[in-house]
């Protein structure tokens, strides 16, 4: 029993929580490769598109709930998510005309986008902190919990419980839907393929008479889809506020870089891995080897690794080791 | 040194004017404050103008080497502690000395061993085991240090220092970090190091937060040593006193405009050296070299150049004048308080300086510096003036006048990316270009 239990610890701490945030960042991270791969630049203001689109959805779901409008158990946060979306998209596509476009035709240096992404971020950054404040802003409505540790007490006769919160059963169907959607766009449909060539050889898909333009509008769409979805899933799981999305940006792009930068499928992985080690390394392990452990022995210490605060520690020693030893990433990225 | 032309001095001669004309409107001890931050941030544009304007290096972690800075200002200007140095201070020190030998050992072990599984079993097994031995010693002695007295030490202390050696102090701590940075992830793709920099003044700032027996983290070390003397002071000295009677000024104002003119000398002696030294530099073969480098890898290789070598010592060298600069705010606050320390304001500003002021030319940093500094403090009651102009027609309760008012503060982000994006756009070689 005690080994159930201990597994039943582990779950709720660190499986079920860890899955959760590894699907956020895993969506984050998609939307960094993919203007990685077919922009070629690192967009550093990824972390505020994300609040950009978070705010959108949160004032659209305000104005559902005062509307009476909600999804019974589910968070109103998902009707309004299409809105976010659209209007992150918007913002996104005209940055690229005013912003991006230019560049493109000059054929700038990447690190020209880099920086003109940094403008970019202090003013989507001034847009989110304008209109919604710096402040924490909850807009999770709805059931709590899929199962709450009481009722898996109650089912299961164990001693430790599990819960699995709604907003983290939600992240999970939510991104799984986008990936598949996702995967099936790159691997199925034109667009979806031109994208494919353009991100692989550009010269050769031009002289295919592919239009850059298109796919570049095709891309922003997308990401604004990606940065919206994962912004509102993070604000659902934990809460929205402006500056923790601009630090997610180190995990994000540890995300991209560990699975390999423009590889769609890496940086899946390479978010759950970042996702796992960095719940991992930050969890105290005490209960979990009281449980497996004779009473007596029991550890006097908390056995956690580090403390929480250094996450970003985690994301950033692998992300170290990964450029040390494979800087391609462990799937294979773009050029070194 | 730059030629001398009209057009820059007139821009040095405008900005001038700008804090002049603060002073008036304001007051002489607003204009100095802004201008002593401004001379602080000049130098911090120009050790990034170094990295990006030499060499061509995107380094987004000034914010850490500057909080660096900090930390050593702390660490040589503080009376040590010496009931905290008894409850564990060699313990501590050889903690730290157990984990560096043992991420040393692993080191060797990757370069001595040959390649396959069974290195990379030992090189896990010695980091492990390094990590288990690190904090067996660590804690213990952490926690001893931080029990002395907490509410007033807690924490090691310093070396009882003058401050003033603190300034290269914390250039050297800076360099050390920039020397572990660039060590990974020069040589690699630009966006690399970028991400890499982000992520180690992440750590930096999470190290000066959490290790209370460091720098005492969250809770401040406050009340630094000055390299200047105190208002109250100056104001008991009988010949301050009857200084200020000969020109009739207020002996509490003069006080600290004198103590602000004093930081003021101080930090521009630092600056002018340091463009001194750069010019130098920039002139000597070495900044060629460094120029050729920028402007064709391809082809600096060709001629036998080591350029990876070449781009971490010079991004050491800007990561230590940032350092310098961290330092010396540290300094003028008298505090260290790593709540404070955002990357917005710290690392990207900067940016917006060296972009804004002209990127490979180090006048065109420094102006950059002064002119973005004193936009940032000057955006925001600019900022609240306009909204209240926009609002002026607008009912005195109404939801969305009181919301446009508060939200003036978060105008200055707006206005800084806006600068930036423009300038890139319009005039990306900045106000002072490089020759």
């Amino acid at each position: 029993m005690d080994f159930l239990n201990a597994i039943v610890v582990l779950a709720n701490f660190v499986i079920v929580p860890a899955t959760a945030y590894g699907a956020q960042l895993a969506l984050g991270a998609l939307g960094v490769t993919l203007i990685y791969g077919i922009l070629r630049f690192s967009n550093f203001a990824h972390g505020d598109t994300m609040a950009f689109g978070a705010m959108v959805t949160i004032l659209v779901t305000w104005a559902l709930q005062a509307a009476g409008i909600t999804l019974g158990p589910l968070p109103t946060a998902l009707l309004a998510l299409p809105i976010g979306i659209a209007a992150t998209a918007l913002l996104l596509i005209g940055t690229d005309k005013v912003v991006y476009k230019f560049y493109r035709q000059q054929k700038a240096k990447p690190v020209i986008y880099v920086i003109a992404s940094l403008g970019v971020m202090f003013i989507m950054n001034g847009l989110v902190r304008f209109i919604i404040g710096v402040d924490d802003q909850r807009f999770a409505d709805g059931e709590r919990f899929i199962i709450s540790a009481r009722t898996f007490r109650e089912m299961t006769g164990l001693d430790e419980g599990l819960a699995i919160r709604t907003s983290q059963g939600i992240t999970l169907v939510v991104a799984l839907i986008c990936v598949v959607a996702l995967f099936w766009f790159l691997g199925k449909t034109r667009t979806g393929k031109s994208m494919r060539a353009f991100s692989d050889n550009e010269d050769l898909a031009l002289l295919s008479g592919i239009n850059p333009e298109k796919v570049v509008l095709v891309t922003w769409i997308i990401v604004a889809a990606l940065a919206t979805t994962a912004g509102v899933l993070y604000g659902l799981d934990k809460s929205f506020k402006p500056f923790t999305y601009f630090q997610l940006l180190l995990p994000i792009f540890a995300s991209a870089i560990v699975g390999g930068l423009g590889n769609p499928l890496g940086a899946i992985a390479g978010g759950f891995l970042i996702a796992f080690s960095e719940i991992t390394v930050t969890y105290a392990f005490r209960r979990v080897v009281n449980h497996l452990l004779p009473e007596e022995w029991g550890p006097e210490g908390l056995l956690q690794l580090l403390s929480t605060d250094y996450k970003f520690a985690v994301s950033f020693a692998i992300l170290l080791i990964v450029l040390l030893f494979k800087p391609t990433g462990l799937f294979r990225g773009k050029s070194v | 040194m730059t030629q001398i032309n009209t057009k820059n001095l007139m821009l040095f001669g405008l900005v001038a004017l700008l804090f002049i004309v603060t002073g008036f409107m304001q007051s002489w001890n607003t204009t100095l404050t802004i201008l002593n931050m401004g001379l602080i941030s000049a130098i911090m544009a120009l050790g990034v103008n170094m990295q990006w304007g030499y060499a061509g290096l995107f380094n987004v972690g000034i914010l850490g080497f500057t909080a660096l800075g900090g930390l050593a200002a702390v660490l040589v200007s503080m009376p040590p502690v010496p009931e905290a140095w008894a409850a564990g201070g060699p313990r501590i020190l050889l903690a730290l000395a157990a984990g560096a030998g043992s991420i040393v050992a692993a080191v060797m072990i990757y370069k001595k061993m040959p390649a396959g599984l069974l290195r990379v079993v030992v090189m896990l097994a010695v980091l492990i085991a390094g990590f288990m031995l690190y904090r067996a010693i660590f804690d213990p002695a952490r926690d001893a240090i931080e029990a002395v007295d907490p509410a007033l030490t807690g924490y090691l202390g310093g070396l009882g220092l003058p401050v003033i050696l603190a300034w290269p102090v914390g250039g050297l701590f800076a360099a050390g970090a920039a020397w572990i940075v660039g060590k990974t992830a020069l040589g690699l793709r630009s966006d690399y190091l970028a991400i890499a920099t982000l992520g180690i003044a992440e750590i930096i700032l999470a190290v000066l937060k959490n290790e209370d027996w460091l720098g005492r983290g969250v809770k401040n070390v406050t009340g630094l040593p000055r390299p200047v003397p105190y208002e109250v002071e100056l104001q008991a000295a009988d010949w301050f006193l009857s200084l200020t009677e000969r020109f009739g000024a207020d002996p509490v104002t003069a006080s600290s405009v004198v103590v602000k003119l004093s930081y003021a000398g101080l930090f521009a002696a630092v600056l002018l050296l340091l463009i001194w030294m750069s010019e130098m530099a920039l002139k000597s073969p070495w900044g060629r070299m460094m120029r050729a480098i920028r402007d064709n890898e391809v082809s600096s290789e060709a001629m036998g150049k080591d350029v990876t070598k070449r781009h971490l010592q010079i991004f050491i060298l800007g990561s230590a004048v940032c350092g310098v600069a961290g330092a010396m705010m540290t300094t003028l606050d008298g505090q260290l308080v790593p709540g404070t320390y955002n990357p917005l304001r710290f690392t990207f500003l900067i940016w917006v300086m060296v972009i804004v002021g002209g990127s490979g030319n180090n006048w065109g940093a420094v102006l950059g510096g002064f002119l973005i500094w004193w936009l940032w403090i000057m955006v925001e009651p600019i900022g609240l003036w306009m909204m209240q102009t926009i609002t002026m027609g607008m009912a005195e309760d109404s939801g969305l006048r009181q919301h446009l008012i508060d939200s003036a503060a978060h105008m200055r982000l707006l206005t800084m990316g806006l600068f930036l994006l423009l300038m890139l756009r319009f005039n990306p070689r900045g106000l002072i270009p490089e020759r």
